[in-house]
């Protein structure tokens, strides 16, 4: 019986040679890895917690109440004409997303150390999956929100469609950033210091406790390169109603993201060849 | 279409080593080395950083449906080279092609989190491997009456003794199906019955017409399972082909290798602040011995020389022997000595005695390796041997001919 040859699987290994190689048909197959990457680190996030995944809703919750106190209350920081609340946890929403998103893919790599050593798959499933999972707290905390907006009374409009493509660039800022600062944390692992802290930096750095309108005119255009003042800015406009974000400072924080992913996604791939002896 | 599974072309594989090629580096330490480096534009003496070869040159080619053992000493580069063909690693120089899905077990229960249920980590160990979902849950029945832990699916895995936690991932682990098994020492954990399972099962996948690729101390499974040999040492290929003579040259080469005076051994590993010297048997006078007799009083006398050191604390020693096969007996840890730790100081020898030597006749050989503070400081494998010659074990005047096994064990009888 003839039998037609099997398309044969060929894995050609030697060393890099300078221009990385890449191949998308190797992702695709690995996406199910991706899923149960996320899969895992929400399943593990809460374990052996009393209350479990209420933390999820309790993190921007108490957050928020505190930002209420100080910045609404004491500091009497403007609003926009908003209740303070709601004005400070639409902003906390994305934020905390990001900040999470942010901190959990800088560690991911050295967190996983055993598997990068002992077994093969695109490395890039790692940050990118640490990166993803916090959507999950997202979404659970936006439950959140929603009934907050009710008790205000501000009734979501059709903006509310923007918010899927402002969840990506968060996420894909995360990532972008840490394309660079995941390997950098393998070869030093001071990076895994620096990054709650630059994730704090970049907060005070957002217009996550105060308007925009609170920063000086000629300086608003600069501000709003940070990809995050137009995400939060756009889900305060999604949600709320309120002015819209500057969309072409948006653009470009957005190509700016973008060079940061092109490039980042080089170093990484570059980096990745010597994970397993370093880590 | 040929019907080569694996051809690998002058493999080689470079690693540098020192203080900093093990260690995580800072950002500080490499700044300051920078700074250095400015001022010692000219000399650049301590940037030569010394690198090793772990393969070197390494050439074959393995067909389908074989089963290919490799053996070699510790530090030979067999792991390397398993690293480098599951794409772990990449290597230095050369090529290696693989014709097939790969499926590489380099250790058991990789990916799985202790906190999550064993249903749950079949899943996320399956993917982890390359399984795709429909593929485990398929299988997952298969997988889990394998492992034998039916009862506690539902469990955290933190929660399984250690065989559980070994059979549930070895079950995942085999189920793999790839056309190419790559294999790292995972016979050396578990118990005998846990080991013939894993034993059948590489079995049953070359039945299959798969490739199998191993790499084992246990030798008896290599001369028993593999159809091709490999020998590596020194990150070279030295030699390949039937099991049974490859396993016979490496066990000749141990006993050769342990004639060698410590201090000529290259071939250790540890930060080297203590380096043994020399090696003896002594009896109950502490006079040195050719050989030892079943039943003696000896001491092994390991000698030592600690460069400019005073004294190191902590320290710890272990003896560990090995019999005729390569197959390991026991060893002797200092750590349970009267004080748990030895304090060393130089121009000084330490002892171990162990009293009536319950070895049968033959050559057995040992490692001995020193930790200051749980650090390596010198690990020399083989490092000497032991021949122990017939003699009056149990003080009945009668020699232990004819004694099966590796051990004497005293024994007493009567009829009550």
């Amino acid at each position: 019986m003839e039998q037609t040859p099997e398309r044969v699987h060929r894995i050609l290994i030697q060393p890099s040679k300078g221009l990385f190689h890449f191949e998308v048909r190797e992702l695709w197959q690995y996406h199910e890895l991706l899923y149960f990457l996320i899969w895992r680190d929400v399943k593990l996030r809460y374990k052996q917690t009393m209350i479990g995944g209420a933390w999820a809703i309790l993190q921007p919750l108490m957050t928020m109440v505190i930002f209420s106190i100080i910045f609404g209350r004491l500091a009497k920081i403007p609003s926009d004409g908003l209740p303070y609340p709601v004005f400070a946890y639409t902003a906390l929403l994305p934020w905390m997303l990001f900040s999470q998103s942010l901190t959990r893919s800088g560690a991911s790599l050295v967190e996983n150390a055993n598997l990068i050593s002992k077994v093969y798959f695109p490395r890039l499933m790692i940050p990118l999956g640490a990166a993803a999972a916090p959507i999950v707290d997202f979404i659970v905390s936006f439950m959140i929100l929603l009934c907050l907006m009710a008790w205000y009374g501000i009734r979501p409009t059709l903006g509310i469609l923007a918010l899927p493509p402002l969840l990506f660039i968060t996420i894909m800022t995360a990532f972008s950033v840490n394309l660079w600062l995941s390997p950098l944390n393998v070869q030093y692992r001071d990076v895994g210091h620096a990054i709650p802290f630059l994730s704090q930096f970049w907060m005070y750095a957002s217009p996550v406790a105060y308007p925009l309108s609170l920063i000086p005119e000629k300086w608003q255009f600069l501000y709003s390169l940070n990809p995050m003042v137009g995400v939060i800015e756009g889900f305060r406009w999604a949600l709320l109603g309120k002015q819209s974000p500057n969309f072409i400072a948006m653009a470009i924080s957005i190509f700016a993201v973008l060079a940061l992913f092109l490039s980042g996604f080089i170093y990484f791939k570059k980096m990745e060849q010597s994970f397993a002896d370093v880590i | 279409m040929s019907n080569i599974a694996i051809r690998v072309e002058n493999l080689s594989k470079q690693y540098k080593i020192g203080a900093r090629g093990l260690r995580y580096n800072s950002l500080r330490e490499q700044l300051m080395d920078n700074l250095k480096s400015i001022f010692h534009r000219n000399g650049s003496t301590d940037q030569a950083e010394s690198t090793i070869w772990a393969l070197r040159d390494v050439s074959f080619e393995v067909k389908k449906g074989e089963i290919v053992g490799i053996i070699g000493r510790n530090g030979a580069g067999k792991s390397t080279l398993l690293k480098i063909l599951s794409r772990i690693t990449k290597p230095t120089a050369g090529s290696a092609e693989i014709f097939g899905r790969v499926g590489s077990l380099l250790e058991v229960g990789t990916g799985f989190s202790r906190e999550l249920t064993g249903r749950e980590n079949i899943y996320l160990s399956g993917a982890i491997l390359g399984m795709k979902k429909a593929e485990i849950t398929r299988k997952f029945d298969e997988i889990v009456s394998f492992s034998e832990v039916e009862n506690f699916i539902d469990t955290s895995v933190k929660h399984f003794s250690s065989g559980m936690y070994l059979r549930l991932a070895f079950a995942v682990a085999a189920h793999l199906e790839p056309e190419i098994l790559l294999v790292d020492e995972v016979l050396a954990v578990g118990d005998a019955s846990f080991q013939k399972k894993c034993l059948g099962k590489m079995e049953e996948v070359h039945k299959g017409g798969r490739t199998v690729f191993f790499v084992s101390h246990n030798m008896a499974a290599i001369t028993s399972l593999c159809t091709l040999g490999f020998l590596i040492d020194g990150g070279r290929l030295v030699l390949s082909g039937s099991p049974h003579s490859l396993v016979e040259e490496y066990l000749s080469s141990v006993r050769n290798c342990a004639s060698i005076p410590v201090s000529e051994r290259k071939d250790r590993r540890g930060n080297g602040r203590i380096r043994f010297t020399n090696v003896s048997i002594l009896n109950n006078r502490l006079e040195a011995v050719e050989h030892a007799t079943s039943g003696q009083d000896i001491y092994i006398s390991l000698e030592y020389d600690m460069g400019n050191y005073r004294k190191l604390e902590n320290v710890i020693i272990q003896i560990s022997f090995a019999g005729v096969f390569g197959q390991p007996l026991f060893a002797c840890l200092s750590r349970v000595a009267k004080d748990g730790v030895l304090r060393l100081t130089p121009g000084a020898r330490i002892l171990c005695h162990i009293p009536r030597l319950p070895l049968l006749p033959g050559t057995y050989t040992f490692n001995i390796w020193c930790k200051v503070a749980e650090t390596m400081e010198d690990w020399v494998a083989d490092a000497g041997k032991l021949s122990v010659a017939e003699g009056d074990y149990f003080g009945t005047g009668k020699l232990t001919t004819n004694v099966v096994g590796d051990f004497l064990v005293i024994n007493e009888w009567s009829v009550q």
